[in-house]
């Protein structure tokens, strides 16, 4: 079986670099920001995990092309706790269970809130040949930051960055060492996968990141594995496949209990006893979608009680409480006064017409 | 009698005032205005701008984005130079000016007296354009 996932993994891996080709490119479930503007990002993968209130947020960095200074922003639903080399395979491991090899006709087409302040740096780390950095702030300080580090913004930046900012204010940025990866002999096009242990009451998916430096017209496209506990609810509601190979919108594909070879697989690839070793349910998004259209994340709630989050979803903001200064505190407490003066009067005059009673 | 020559008197300096005015008027350049324009998620908050001719505009451009933008006024043959053009940052000429993120930047530019079509101003970094950042300007006739 190993044998078979490790020739599947290659295939797949020789079918993205001859798509590629020579091109500057990066995959990842993250936004890009290169130095010309001129990235073409192709399908993307990515598995979020969830069990025992822990996000395991899988995604491959892969780059490709001679840039120096490439590198992806990601948002992220929490604070993690860890940042490490995700499994060599995992991702290939989910493709193929999800997409079966049809070898002859690959070898066909293988052609083919701190706000206005400086962002915080929570953690720095590194795997293999990214830099990675934790940070925390609002959407100008992480812009800022990304600027003065040789990240270069496409102009829909801001709002983007806003956009998340908002609702979590905790971004991954992720930089390509291309002299790192030439010691360390990462080879043009290799993956990289990376691992993000996030702590957060519900996984969520970042998408409307990856419509970051495209135009409106271009053609986003993503498969996320989802593994969780239970079947998860998730806003939006994915819709069901209809058989058209050019159907557009988040496409749920798949929704059944992981088999046993896949749960079997997926935890004897390097570093991933992080897996329960309980039954998991799978489900498969494709994202087809213009870039226009995706305007939103993926909610999901993997309780069981149904109610995906809104916010999280990005179709509504979170409320903020009313701001109380000392003049609406006054005010209050002058209205609380006035109530509480009108009840002792009414008690009074209760209290003295029951005296008059008695007598 | 009296009375009549006064009234005749004043009516003659009202006259001769508003003749003065009216030359005035017409000979002197119009006053300089000031536009106050902000940059916000890369989108100007002027969507348009009409100006007479020969005025002289003070442009004030904030730019509260963390990427940097220009603000270029010009005919859409300056547009499309400075859209293939490789001009890393402006402010030498009138009425081109690069804006760093966070700050504000301000050029004086004087109009001509005719504007053909195509009067436009732009941000022509990367995407850009085509993001939005750019309109029309016209001239009040």
């Amino acid at each position: 079986m190993r044998r078979s996932i490790a020739r599947a993994a290659a295939v797949a891996a020789v079918a993205a670099v001859l798509v590629l080709g020579s091109a500057i490119s990066a995959l990842a479930c993250g936004g890009l920001v290169a130095p010309n503007g001129t990235i073409s990002l192709t399908r993307t993968s990515t598995l979020a995990a969830y069990h025992d209130g822990i996000e395991h947020y899988l995604t491959s960095f892969q780059f490709s092309g001679k840039v120096k200074s490439l590198g992806a922003i990601t948002p992220l639903p929490g604070v993690p706790t860890k940042v490490i080399k995700g499994g060599d395979w995992t991702l290939q491991r989910l493709e193929l269970e999800v997409n079966p090899p049809q070898f002859e006709r690959l070898a066909l087409t293988a052609a083919a809130a701190p706000a206005a302040d400086g962002a915080v740096v929570l953690m720095r780390t590194q795997v293999d040949a990214l830099n990675i950095t934790i940070l925390k702030g609002g959407a100008t300080a992480v812009g800022n930051w990304a600027r003065e580090h040789g990240f270069f913004l496409p102009p829909d930046a801001p709002a983007v960055l806003d956009f998340y900012a908002q609702r979590s204010p905790i971004f991954m940025a992720t930089k390509f060492s291309a002299k790192r990866a030439a010691a360390q002999g990462v080879a043009d096009g290799q993956g990289i996968p990376v691992h993000v242990v996030i702590p957060t009451p519900n996984p969520w998916v970042p998408l409307r990141i990856l419509t970051l430096g495209r135009q409106p017209q271009d053609l986003v496209q993503a498969d996320v594995f989802l593994l969780t506990d239970r079947d998860p609810a998730m806003l939006p509601q994915a819709v069901s496949p209809d058989g058209n190979t050019d159907q557009k919108g988040t496409i749920l594909e798949r929704s059944s209990w992981a088999s046993n070879s896949l749960m079997q697989d997926l935890r004897s690839d390097q570093r991933s006893n992080w897996i329960p070793d309980q039954p998991m349910w799978l489900s498969y998004l494709k994202i087809d979608e213009r870039a226009s259209d995706l305007t939103n994340d993926l909610a999901i709630d993997a309780s069981g009680y149904g109610h995906p989050d809104p916010v999280a979803a990005g179709f509504a903001f979170p409320t903020l409480p009313a701001p109380v200064d000392g003049t609406m505190g006054a005010r209050t407490i002058l209205w609380l006064g006035v109530g509480v003066a009108i009840v002792a009067l009414f008690v009074r005059r209760r209290i003295h017409a029951s005296a008059v009673r008695t007598r | 009698m009296k009375h009549r020559g006064t009234a005749a008197a004043a009516v003659l300096a009202v006259v001769v005032a508003v003749g003065v005015l009216a030359f005035t008027a017409a000979a002197a350049p119009p006053a300089e205005r000031t536009v106050d324009v902000t940059i916000r998620f890369s989108h100007f908050d002027l969507a348009s701008l009409r100006v007479s001719p020969g005025e002289t505009v003070r442009f004030v451009v904030t730019n509260t984005d963390p990427i940097d933008h220009e603000f270029l006024v010009g005919d859409a043959e300056m547009q499309q130079i400075h859209e293939d053009g490789t001009e890393a940052s402006h402010g030498a000429r009138p009425g081109e000016i690069s804006v760093p993120a966070g700050e504000t930047v301000e050029t004086t530019f004087t109009f001509p007296d005719q504007l053909a079509p195509g009067w436009e101003f732009a941000c022509h970094l990367p995407g850009h354009y085509a993001y939005g950042m750019h309109g029309a300007i016209t001239m009040v006739t």
